[in-house]
Order: structure tokens, then C-alpha cells, then sequence
């Protein structure tokens, strides 16, 4: 069971620190998607969207040679004395932030979407410069969008399989997720201890999603005020 | 110490182009008026900095806003102007108090009473309210004094009476009256509506396809042959300024005298009071003899200065009482039969005469 208790704290890492470098990372581009005119948004619209499509394995694939020794980003890594990409708990992240990349940009940029120009604008009237209406006016009223981006995006990393597999592998500790545990599990037919993980990651992922949704409720967090 | 707003604003949005040059004075509201797609709107935010197709030059006093030449564009947070939009603008997110706390908190300028501010807009009760909760009226109330407290050098406003119901109406015009009558700073107040151009300006803007078509004092403009052309039938009429000078209790009247006569009014007012009053072109009937014996209490002696539109069915017939210039909407055949031209000397019958509150 240590083992597997070793896997469920590692999983729960990796989705603590995914969900938290996809806002950093995804607030911004959800903003700036969300208010630019420029035509090759679709683009980067596109290219957001593209885990939602792409087998986890294609994406695995790619991430896998670009993290690798041999491939650009594991290069650059090599250089600055980083260490491998491939097979550590900071690929994972790399990989994880990639594979959930829309769950949080997606929610994120249709709340911005829905602020609309005139609250905006009428902050700017008021004095607000750019940070302070993002601040005080876009966020606040995008708080549904912040709430149901940090669920997606930590509740999508638990699940994640495939690109793990791929560029993560199945060391204990460092990148041996629960997923990876239940897949080890039912290969070598330990079905009781499959059982066992599979029920909490179940249990687990219904609990977080109840008392992140019911609390929203409460706090007339939903949609219509 | 305030200062003048000079513009000169061209944008090209799709099709549409404004090519507008404006002057304002350092104080007094100034009403644009136009029809739908005029480019008012467009002109407002241009001011405002809020369009970013927006070229040509906008000067506040000695500080410039826009100057594209230059490649100066000042951003809308640095301009300092109040504005009032159609659909208020209020966040949801805060509440009355927590709207105005907002620009409160941003005025970098003389600190405004913020207590004053609400005491005259009477939104004492509110302050604790969310915004979702308050009605159009109540809305635009909260609106207006958060664009106060921001201390503004220019206020703006963008049809603010256009989303709300008569009743809503009549009161924030009412308010809008009081308040903006002796404002120390310019105002730009967007309408396509005649009537509230004619209550609350001092001059008036028409706009039309992106150009101005008429500026000047609000007398003058309202009777314009511009004015006439966007003003729908029945809402022509001239606008007089005139002052309470007696008041005939027994028959509940009022007379108030203008430059060129009298007009007796229903109903009592202040005595020294000034109103402002308006003559509709569709209640003024002409005569060449001074009419005795009639029901119709005005009867001003006049002189026909212009007949337009003498083609028309029911031409207009500009008349001056003494100094004071009057439309007359009459029909083509009496205009013929009574041989009304130039310089003919008539009595112009006032049936019914509105004051502006």
C-alpha cells in the first residue's frame, strides 16, 4: 500500500503544481484570445484546442523527442545543467500542462468573453489603467471562469494516462502516478489492489468536484446571481 | 480653472466615416443631436479615447489628448472625463457604494464631497443595494454620480435616457437639469431625442452622417431649416427664453415676457422665474387681421421673414415677434390666399405653448 499511497501523494502533486503554472500560464492567453481582433488568433485558438483531438499518445510522442537528450528543449535543458526532462516529475508537468492546456484556457477566455467591452470601458473612464481593470472588474466577474478552469484542469491532470506513459514512464516516486499504479495493478491481475485505487481516485475526484460545485452554489458563485 | 475642448476627429469605421470639428466652451452643456447612425456615438467615444480608430487632434485646455500627427493618444484612464453611457455601465460585481468607492478611490484630483454627490442624485437608500437590483432610473442615478466623483474635467453622456421608461424619463431629465445647469465644466450630452436636446442644452450639434449640419445656440438651432429637415412633423418648434412677470391667480395663469411680447401660460409659476419655452410650428395658425372675439389667448403681432418648403403641402412660415423668430405650420393654400411672402405683416395665434420645466 505504500507504494500506491506514494502514487495517489504524486498524483495529487502533479496536479497542484500543473493547475497552478496552467493559470499563470493560461489567464494571460485566455485574455488575450478572449479581446484581440487579429486574424490569426484562430491559430492559437486551434492549437489550444488541438489536446482536446489529439490522441494523449501523438502529443506523448512529440513531447517525448522534444524533452529527450536529444531534442531541443532537453538540449537547451542539458546546457543550462537542468538534467533530463524525460522521465522526471518536471516533464510530467510539462506534459500535463500541454494536455490540459483548453480545460483552462477554454472556460477561462468564454468568461472573459462575457464581461463584454461597456464594464470595461466605463472603468477605464473611471481612472483604471489596464492591470486595474483586469484586476477589479475582468477577474472578479470572471470568477466562474477561474473556479471551473482550476476543476477542469486539476481534475483532467488526475486521469491523465497516455502522455505519462510516454515521456513519464513508471519510476516510483518521481513520475509513477496512480493511473500508472491501477494500469501495473491490473497487468500483473492484482485486482484487489486495483480495486483499491481505483474506488479512491473515483471517490476522490467526485468529492472535489461536489464541494467545489456546492460551495459555488452557496456562495452565488453560479452563473446567475 | 477650467478650459475649453477643441476638436477635430475624423473615423473610419467600415463604411461609415465622422469627420466632425467641434469647439466647446469651458462651461455649459452642448447637445449633439442626431439620427440613428449619425456617428454621435461614435464622436462621444472618440472624445473619451474609447475608439481606437479615432485620428485628428482633441485638446483639453493647453493639455492634448489625441494628436495623430503627433502620434499622442492619451488613454482613456489619464483623460479624466466622466462618462454616462446608455446602458450605465455599472458593475455587478460591486455594490451602489462599492461602484462609487471605485472612482473615488481613483480621483488623483480635488477630492469631491462624496456625500454631496449622493445627496443630490438622492441615492442615500441604495448605497447598500446590488446593482442588478435597481431599477433603469435608479441605475442611471448611481451612473451619473459615479462619473461625478470621478472629479471630471469634461463630462460625457451617451443617450442616457434611451433605455429607460417615460416615467424613469422624465425624472432623470428632470435631475440632469438641475444638475447640469450651472456645471463649472463642459458637457456633451449624446441624444437623438429633440426634446431633450431642448431642455438641457445651451447649444446644439446636429449630426448627420458623420458631419456636423448645424451648431449654435439652442434658439437659433431649433428653428433652423437643418432642424426642420431631422425633426420629425410634429415636433418642430421654436424655443424662447422668457421670464415669469405676472401671475393672474383667478384664472390660474401665468404671463411670461420674451423678447418681443407675452405669452400666457396654465398654470402658476414663480414670479422672476426664467423658463424656457417651446412653440410648436403645427400651433401656430397666422392671420393678416388682428383676430377679436377668439378663444385663443396669444395673439402676437409678426412679420413673415421666410417661407419654406412652399412647395410642400403644409410649408413652414418663419415669423419674428419683435426679436423673437417663430415657425408656423400652415397649409400651402392659405399661404396662397392670404398672400403670405416676405416682409407681410400678420398676427401669429398661439394655441398652445409648452414650458420646459
Amino acid at each position: 500500500m505504500s507504494e500506491d499511497l506514494r502514487a495517489l501523494v504524486l498524483t495529487l502533486q502533479l496536479a497542484s503544481v500543473s493547475t497552478v503554472v496552467l493559470l499563470v500560464l493560461g489567464t494571460p492567453l485566455a485574455w488575450w484570445l478572449a479581446r484581440s481582433r487579429a486574424r490569426w488568433t484562430g491559430v492559437i485558438e486551434a492549437a489550444v484546442a488541438l489536446p482536446l483531438v489529439l490522441p494523449p499518445t501523438v502529443l506523448g510522442f512529440y513531447l517525448l523527442i522534444a524533452l529527450g537528450p536529444e531534442g531541443p528543449v532537453g538540449t537547451l535543458g542539458g546546457a543550462l545543467g537542468l538534467g533530463p526532462l524525460v522521465f522526471s516529475f518536471s516533464g510530467l508537468v510539462v506534459g500535463s500542462v500541454l494536455y490540459s492546456l483548453p480545460f483552462v484556457v477554454q472556460p477561462l477566455q468564454a468568461s472573459f468573453e462575457e464581461v463584454g467591452p461597456s464594464v470595461l470601458d466605463a472603468a477605464a473612464t473611471l481612472g483604471a489603467g489596464p492591470l486595474d481593470r483586469f484586476l477589479t472588474v475582468a477577474a472578479p466577474l470572471a470568477r466562474r471562469g477561474f473556479l471551473v478552469a482550476a476543476v477542469l484542469g486539476f481534475a483532467h491532470t488526475l486521469g491523465e494516462f497516455g502522455v505519462v506513459l510516454m515521456i513519464g514512464g513508471n519510476i516510483p516516486g518521481e513520475t509513477r502516478v496512480v493511473s500508472i499504479a491501477i494500469y501495473e495493478h491490473v497487468e500483473t491481475l492484482d485486482y484487489g489492489a486495483a480495486h483499491r485505487l481505483s474506488a479512491l481516485l473515483l471517490a476522490f475526484s467526485f468529492a472535489i468536484l461536489l464541494v467545489v460545485y456546492a460551495s459555488a452554489r452557496r456562495v452565488g458563485w453560479s452563473k446567475r446571481p | 480653472m477650467n478650459d475649453a475642448v477643441a476638436i477635430r476627429v475624423e473615423a473610419a469605421l467600415g463604411d461609415f466615416r465622422l469627420d466632425v470639428s467641434l469647439a466647446l466652451a469651458e462651461a455649459g452643456v452642448t447637445a449633439v443631436l442626431g439620427p440613428s447612425g449619425s456617428g454621435k456615438s461614435t464622436l462621444l467615444r472618440c472624445v473619451a479615447g474609447l475608439e481606437p480608430a479615432a485620428r485628428g487632434r482633441i485638446a483639453m485646455g493647453a493639455e492634448v489628448w489625441l494628436d495623430s500627427q503627433r502620434r499622442i493618444a492619451v488613454p482613456t484612464h489619464r483623460r479624466r472625463v466622466g462618462v454616462v453611457f446608455q446602458d450605465s455601465g455599472l458593475f455587478p460585481h460591486l455594490s451602489v457604494r462599492g461602484n462609487l468607492d471605485y472612482a473615488l478611490r481613483r480621483t488623483r484630483a480635488r477630492p469631491v464631497s462624496f456625500d454631496e454627490v449622493v445627496g443630490q442624485l438622492g441615492i442615500e437608500t441604495l448605497l447598500e443595494r446590488r446593482t442588478a437590483r435597481l431599477s433603469g432610473g435608479e441605475k442611471q442615478r448611481v451612473a451619473i454620480a459615479r462619473a461625478l466623483l470621478t472629479a471630471p474635467r469634461l463630462l460625457l453622456l451617451d443617450e442616457p435616457l434611451a433605455s429607460l421608461d417615460v416615467r424613469a424619463r422624465g425624472e432623470i431629465l428632470e435631475l440632469l437639469r438641475r444638475l447640469l445647469v450651472r456645471t463649472p465644466i463642459p458637457v456633451l450630452y449624446v441624444t437623438h431625442m429633440r426634446s431633450e436636446a431642448l431642455h438641457l442644452a445651451d447649444r446644439i450639434v446636429l449630426l448627420e452622417g458623420g458631419r456636423v449640419r448645424g451648431v449654435g445656440p439652442v434658439r437659433e438651432v431649433a428653428i433652423s431649416a437643418e432642424a426642420g429637415r431631422l425633426a420629425s412633423a410634429g415636433e418642430l418648434g421654436a424655443v424662447v427664453e422668457a421670464e415669469v412677470c405676472a401671475v393672474d391667480e383667478a384664472h390660474e395663469l401665468s404671463t411670461l415676457a420674451f423678447a418681443g411680447g407675452t405669452l400666457a401660460v396654465p398654470g402658476h409659476l414663480p414670479l422672476g422665474e426664467r423658463r424656457r419655452i417651446e412653440v410648436l410650428a403645427r400651433d401656430v395658425s397666422l392671420a393678416l387681421e388682428e383676430p377679436r372675439r377668439t378663444s385663443i389667448l396669444n395673439v402676437l403681432p409678426a412679420r413673415v421673414v421666410e417661407v419654406r418648403d412652399a412647395r410642400t403641402p403644409q410649408p413652414i412660415v418663419v415669423v419674428t415677434v419683435g426679436e423673437t423668430r417663430m415657425l408656423a405650420r400652415i397649409s400651402r393654400r392659405s399661404v396662397e390666399q392670404l398672400g403670405i411672402r416676405e416682409g407681410v405683416a400678420v398676427y401669429a395665434q398661439v394655441k398652445a405653448v409648452a414650458v420646459i420645466p
